[in-house]
């Protein structure tokens, strides 16, 4: 049970590396999507043999709401916008995945008071968790894509979704599929927005959309 | 028993490291639908080599003619170390990783003082790019190295491989893993293989080993060309000791596990040759700091 557990972090992990060092939009989604398949199969490898009904239940929604319908909605949404790249995000990707080494040690150093009193299934766990949500929060903050953003935002939610299912095996369904809700919408009409915004303005760079126009 | 093992891996190493080069021109060219060159190509070509003189321009003094023989005697030094599969090299002392790095080290030191002696500005271009990617992979290797150490309590390089895939300690599966996808790209770049740079290139503007060696001729070239080929196998040999999780505690077929495994490696290579193009100067290093930034997770997963 352990050695899967940290095996299905490690690949969460090593995601966020490939998401901070890639430029292409197809990979970026390609990643969620390997994302997704290793949360849905870490959560089956945190409980007990005799997986609960309800638990398996939740492991197929998640994937398939964040391994299939979401990026579906992603790669329409690239196809309608027309790009393929980022062009020039604000960080290099180099300074990126230095960063985010640097981000890695830090989730690892913040752990090390909290390792005795949380009783996760792995010590990896937590800062794989928050390492991939501060994976995402660097991906809103250092790109302009507006779809490598959305993407960031779904990474950022990846990460939580990790943290919940570590410390709350037992939270009750509704919570789950709440979450699970909330998200599908965001990105939904995020997804939407990306769309209209290429509409309007021939392009989907965020920095460019302070600026007025007619 | 143990010192014949070590003796007979070295003397396999010496003998068969060119075979390694033919057998990934050899991939190649299957993979290309050719018939390729023979496999015992690159030993004719070193043996061609030795028969011819050398010829120095008066530009360039001792340190161009040191550059070759230093640089193939440190190679050698440093093969005496490395492990044939869960067995210790020729001979091993605490921390000797650190000191076969170091051997690898004065290796390209000798080769890129021997390119800047000549005064060419092709070559001095193509040393200042080979350092400028040594810098990054020499981290990879001695941090990948040190995570070994690290995870084995053990400070040989010997006993690293050894204890490796054993029951004696945790296992390190995951973390083996990591570490050899990043001496895989440590192999390719240190080796001058193709998503790197491109062994075949003729363009002096596109390459980064072969241009610091344009000015060798000779036996020079042979001795440059025998050291690379010895130092492919060196890295093949860390490699493919770390991927295949089998110890048997019999020395002799540990090592021919281990050297069946380094001819694997040089198919593999092959094969990676076949199926990529070469990365643009710029991304050479984005790829190593990736093959970085693993082997810090593999360290901090070793440290949790």
């Amino acid at each position: 049970m352990n050695t899967w557990t940290d095996i299905f972090i490690l690949v969460l992990v090593l995601a966020d590396f490939r998401l901070l060092a890639t430029s292409r939009l197809a990979a970026v989604i390609e990643t969620t999507v390997l994302q997704a398949v290793a949360l849905s199969a870490f959560m089956l490898t945190l409980a007990e043999k005799p997986w609960p009904l309800l638990l398996i239940f939740l492991s197929l929604i998640t994937l398939t709401v964040k391994g299939a319908i979401l990026p579906w909605l992603l790669r329409r949404a690239m196809r309608e916008a027309g790009v393929q790249r980022e062009i020039e995000p604000i960080i290099g990707y180099s300074a990126s995945v230095l960063i985010g080494m640097i981000l890695l040690g830090l989730s690892f150093i913040i752990f090390i008071p909290l390792k005795a009193s949380v009783s996760a299934g792995s010590a990896f766990l937590l800062p794989g968790a928050l390492f991939t949500t501060l994976t995402g929060l660097m991906m809103i903050v250092s790109r302009k894509n507006a779809l490598t953003q959305v993407a960031g935002y779904l990474v950022m939610e990846n990460g939580v979704y990790a943290f919940g299912a570590a410390l709350a095996v037992e939270e009750p369904l509704l919570v789950e599929m709440g979450v699970l809700l909330d998200v599908f919408v965001a990105v939904f009409v995020m997804g939407i927005t990306v769309y209209q915004i290429s509409r309007e303005f021939d392009h989907i760079d965020t920095d460019r959309l302070s600026e007025l126009k007619d | 028993m143990n010192i014949m093992t070590s003796i007979i891996h070295m003397f396999l190493a010496l003998v068969l490291s060119p075979l390694l080069l033919g057998i990934i021109n050899r991939v190649k060219a299957v993979f290309a639908g050719r018939r390729g060159q023979p496999l015992a190509q690159p030993y004719y070509d070193i043996i061609k080599l030795l028969k011819k003189g050398a010829v120095y321009s008066s530009t360039s003094g001792w340190v161009f003619r040191l550059g070759p023989v230093t640089g193939l005697a440190s190679v050698m030094v440093a093969i005496m170390i490395c492990p044939a599969g869960g067995h210790g090299g020729l001979f091993s002392f605490a921390g000797d990783f650190i000191f076969m790095a170091y051997a690898l080290g004065l290796m390209r030191f000798v080769t890129v003082l021997a390119a800047m002696d000549t005064g060419s500005a092709f070559e001095g271009m193509g040393a200042s790019r080979e350092v400028q990617f040594a810098v990054i992979a020499e981290l990879v290797l001695l941090t990948g190295l040190a995570v070994l150490a690290a995870g084995t309590r053990e400070v040989s390089l010997a006993a690293i491989y050894s204890k490796l895939w054993t029951a004696s300690i945790p296992p390190l599966g995951p973390v083996a893993v990591l570490i050899a996808f990043a001496f895989l790209i440590v192999l390719l770049t240190e080796n001058a293989r193709i998503p790197v740079d491109d062994p075949n290139t003729h363009l002096e503007l596109t390459m980064i080993h072969e241009v610091m060696v344009l000015d060798h001729g000779g036996p020079d070239l042979a001795f440059i060309q025998y050291g690379a080929a010895l130092k492919l196998w060196l890295f093949a040999a860390l490699l493919s000791g770390l991927a295949i999780p089998l110890r048997t505690g019999q020395p002799m077929t540990d090592m021919a596990v281990n050297v069946a495994g380094i001819l694997v490696t040089a198919i593999i290579v092959g094969m990676i040759e076949s199926a990529m193009a070469r990365l643009r100067l710029l991304h050479v290093p984005q790829m190593l700091v990736v093959a970085l930034s693993v082997t810090v997770a593999a360290l901090l997963w070793i440290l949790r």
